[in-house]
């Protein structure tokens, strides 16, 4: 009998060890892959491309988008949906398009949108606290961004005190609802400033 | 008795034979004008709790300890570094936009406020490294003033 249960408790160390062994190779390939995920969004971009002229650039458009979703999943305080949200925006971005904007744009646009997916990314994997955190650095990074690009429909900068030194966020809507605390304080802030 | 024989010769030849594949090894002799240190001309006291604390796995010099030498350690601390390298690299801090380094300092300080870095499991065996409440002070008042200096 104990001879048996030693030979479980070896085996099982082997086992161990090879699961290991596995599973930080495969940690390795799964970085590798990620990089070329972007597959689905890239088809988007030709797409998006046909109309690049406009004035709003449907991409920057597409970000917005996508950060309202994120937005409205922090004043839902659901970390599910703003780790999914975080996804999208995140595969949004990275498939941004500079092309038809001057090149001093360009070099900002490139630093906004480096930044604003590194957040996005973090969001995409981290808890609530977290996912506020990079939320107020992704705020600044999209505000930027629209003040270059402009903006279909009109938004408002919002800004609680309360947040750290302050948290500021963009919505669609007048009405403050809070991001940064959800239902604890759904209604801190006020409209700071409308952006067209 | 007859069966333990062959599973002790199995796991013994993993152990060695997983000893063989190699690992990357975070050191290097190049110094980086990119340095965090270097390009802020952090004053000493600081620099030195960044350094013994912080740049083991991020930047581009790591101090390994003896057990580096032995898998699956190895392969633990590797993994660690390259993903400290990729959240923030004091070796090339200078290649980051400003809007990125500003995100970087405000990561750092809110990090340390929490004691969420250093991370436990380093601290376990790096002792030296665990910061004073003095220490986190004066590295999230540094921090701040960098920020202010950007």
């Amino acid at each position: 009998m104990t001879i048996k249960m030693r030979n479980l408790r070896v085996t099982t160390t082997i086992m161990a060890m090879a699961f290991v062994g596995l599973t930080t190779m495969s940690c390795k390939d799964g970085k590798k892959e990620d990089s070329s995920v972007t597959t689905d969004s890239e088809v988007s971009q030709e797409q998006a491309s046909a109309s690049t002229s406009d004035v709003q650039n449907p991409e920057s458009q597409q970000v917005v988008a996508d950060y309202m979703a994120l937005k409205d999943a922090l004043v839902a305080t659901d970390e599910k949906a703003a780790v999914d949200a975080g996804k999208k925006l995140e595969s949004t971005l990275k498939s941004f398009k500079l092309d038809s904007y001057t090149s001093d744009e360009q070099k900002e646009l490139q630093e906004i949108v480096e930044s604003a997916t590194e957040h996005a990314e973090h969001i995409g994997r981290s808890d609530m606290a977290h996912q506020r955190e990079h939320f107020q650095m992704l705020t600044k990074d999209v505000t930027d961004m629209v003040a270059i690009t402009g903006t279909a429909s009109t938004l408002y900068q919002q800004f609680c005190p309360m947040y750290g030194e302050g948290g500021a966020w963009l919505s669609m809507e007048k009405e403050i609802r809070n991001p940064y605390f959800g239902s604890k304080m759904m209604k801190c802030g006020e409209v700071q400033k409308e952006i067209n | 008795m007859k069966f333990l024989k062959p599973v002790v010769i199995i796991l013994l030849v993993v152990f060695v034979g997983i000893q063989f594949v190699p690992t990357e090894r975070n050191q290097t002799d190049a110094v980086f004008e990119t340095d965090f240190l270097l390009v802020n001309n952090t004053p000493k006291n600081v620099a030195v709790i960044l350094q013994t604390s912080c740049y083991d796995c991020h930047s581009n010099n790591t101090v390994y300890p003896w057990y580096n030498k032995i898998q699956p350690a190895a392969w633990f601390l590797e993994d660690h570094i390259t993903e400290g390298k990729k959240e923030l690299n004091f070796s090339e801090w200078d290649t980051y936009s400003n809007r990125r380094k500003n995100s970087k300092l405000k990561s750092i300080m809110s990090q340390i406020r929490n004691d969420e870095m250093p991370l436990f499991t380093y601290t376990l065996i790096h002792r030296d490294a665990i910061l004073s409440d003095v220490e986190k002070q004066s590295i999230i008042e540094y921090m701040k003033s960098v920020q202010d200096s950007l």
